[in-house]
């Protein structure tokens, strides 16, 4: 149901995530950020099972920062993503009984983000089953099946942020309109060589008066 | 539909005269939806023999990252390079310790013996049951389809250049005709002195 998506540039990825939080036919909540914060140049996003995504994004994050405590530097964008995945992977694969209950109800599907000075951008697919792909965009849930056409029509090597952030308009314009379920408000962030920032979220309201064909 | 064919992807292997052969396809894809179109499932793992891997993709990363590991210990430890049979004897040993929790791969493993420079290839399935033909192995979602253009356009003791083309070939009729694999391709051929990688542009639908 939830929604991810994502767009590396040649200096910068961006992320946009739909803030709904969703139990069985309700919706409990509609400001739940699922764009974390891992360290200074580093987005996690998650979907699935709220406790799962939580925990394991937490787990990651902060192996991440004691990785550098430990080194006295950064793991690299491939390294964290390596790291993530197998992670992932190994959860998956495990016998013991408090993980084997955990990973059947994990539905957690992530893009993984992040920015480094030396090798430029990097933005990683990972779903539920630890498939991890690096790529230049990316999405996942029922969103993003509407997406990868808008992607595949817009997105160019030299891309730059405004155009990122007015893709992901056309995208979650094309999600309101036709996906069945009411993703009403997306989240956007943005990690660059000056780190990670929150951009404006990009609403229903706030489209009320976009052209998506300008 | 199998966890196999969740991913996509095709790898076939030839041998040739003094020479082998070994293709992939680029297509990575979540069932019928395809997400990336670089995905290589090839590996250069030593340097005369290649390793390819079709099947679930977790599974494809989880068991490369292994192998390699098991592979360096070895190189380390007998202080000599790791020929292509005790790699697929490792391999085989390697996916049958699984056998009742398997990886979800189908591997083909490709390359020339370091000291006689014989060709050799071989395939398996996800349990780890070795097959090594004098031929051609095949493996992924297009296997029928290569076995039927393997089994006319292969001839023995093909040269460098004539294989090249029998396994490229091969390896476009054949995914053409699959939905879930294709989207470019990449062949290697490894001979005693050089390795030659050619990238296929293909149909892209």
């Amino acid at each position: 149901m939830e929604t991810l998506l994502g767009i590396k540039g040649p200096d910068f990825v961006m992320l946009a995530a739909d803030t709904t939080h969703a139990r069985s036919i309700i919706v409990m909540k509609e400001d739940q950020n699922k764009i974390h914060k891992a360290s200074d140049n580093l987005l996690i996003s998650t979907t699935g099972e709220s406790g799962d995504t939580e925990q394991f994004t937490e787990f990651i994050s902060k192996n991440i920062a004691l990785y550098k405590m430990r080194n006295g530097y950064d793991l690299s964008p491939r390294a964290a993503a390596h790291f993530t995945r197998k992670n992932l992977a190994d959860y998956l694969r495990s016998r013991t009984p408090y993980q084997g209950l955990h990973v059947c109800r994990w539905v957690c599907f992530r893009i993984h983000q992040r920015y480094d000075e030396t090798d430029g951008a990097e933005l990683a697919f990972i779903d539920y089953l630890a498939n991890a792909k690096s790529l230049n965009h990316a999405g996942h849930g029922y969103g993003a099946m509407f997406c990868s056409s808008i992607y595949d029509r817009y997105w160019h090597p030299n891309i730059t942020q405004d155009e990122a952030y007015d893709i992901f308009k056309k995208c979650i314009v094309e999600i309101q309109k036709r996906l069945v379920v009411n993703l009403k408000n997306f989240n956007v962030s943005v990690v660059d060589k000056n780190g990670v920032r929150n951009l404006e979220p990009i609403s229903a309201q706030s489209l009320t008066d976009y052209n998506a064909s300008s | 539909m199998s966890i196999l064919a969740y991913n996509g992807g095709c790898v076939v292997a030839m041998r040739g005269k003094d020479c082998v052969a070994i293709a992939t396809d680029h297509r990575f894809g979540v069932q019928a939806q395809t997400i990336s179109t670089d995905f290589k499932k090839v590996f250069h793992i030593a340097p005369r023999m290649f390793l390819g891997l079709t099947g679930l993709q977790t599974d494809i990363l989880t068991v490369r990252d292994r192998l390699m590991f098991r592979k360096n210990l070895y190189e380390t430890r007998e202080n000599r390079e790791m020929a292509p049979k005790p790699f697929s004897a490792m391999l085989s040993s390697f996916l049958y310790e699984h056998r009742f929790g398997p990886y979800f791969i189908e591997p083909v493993v490709a390359g020339l013996d370091p000291k006689t420079l014989k060709p050799f290839v071989c395939n398996m399935d996800l349990i780890g049951c070795p097959n090594e033909p004098d031929d051609f192995v095949v493996a992924g979602t297009c296997a029928e389809q290569l076995y039927g253009m393997c089994e006319t356009l292969w001839k023995p003791d093909l040269q460098p250049d004539q294989l090249f083309e029998v396994i490229a070939q091969s390896m476009m009729n054949a995914f053409d005709r699959d939905a879930m694999s294709g989207w470019g391709a990449t062949v290697y051929i490894i001979e005693k002195d050089k390795i030659t990688e050619r990238s296929l542009k293909t149909r892209m639908d």
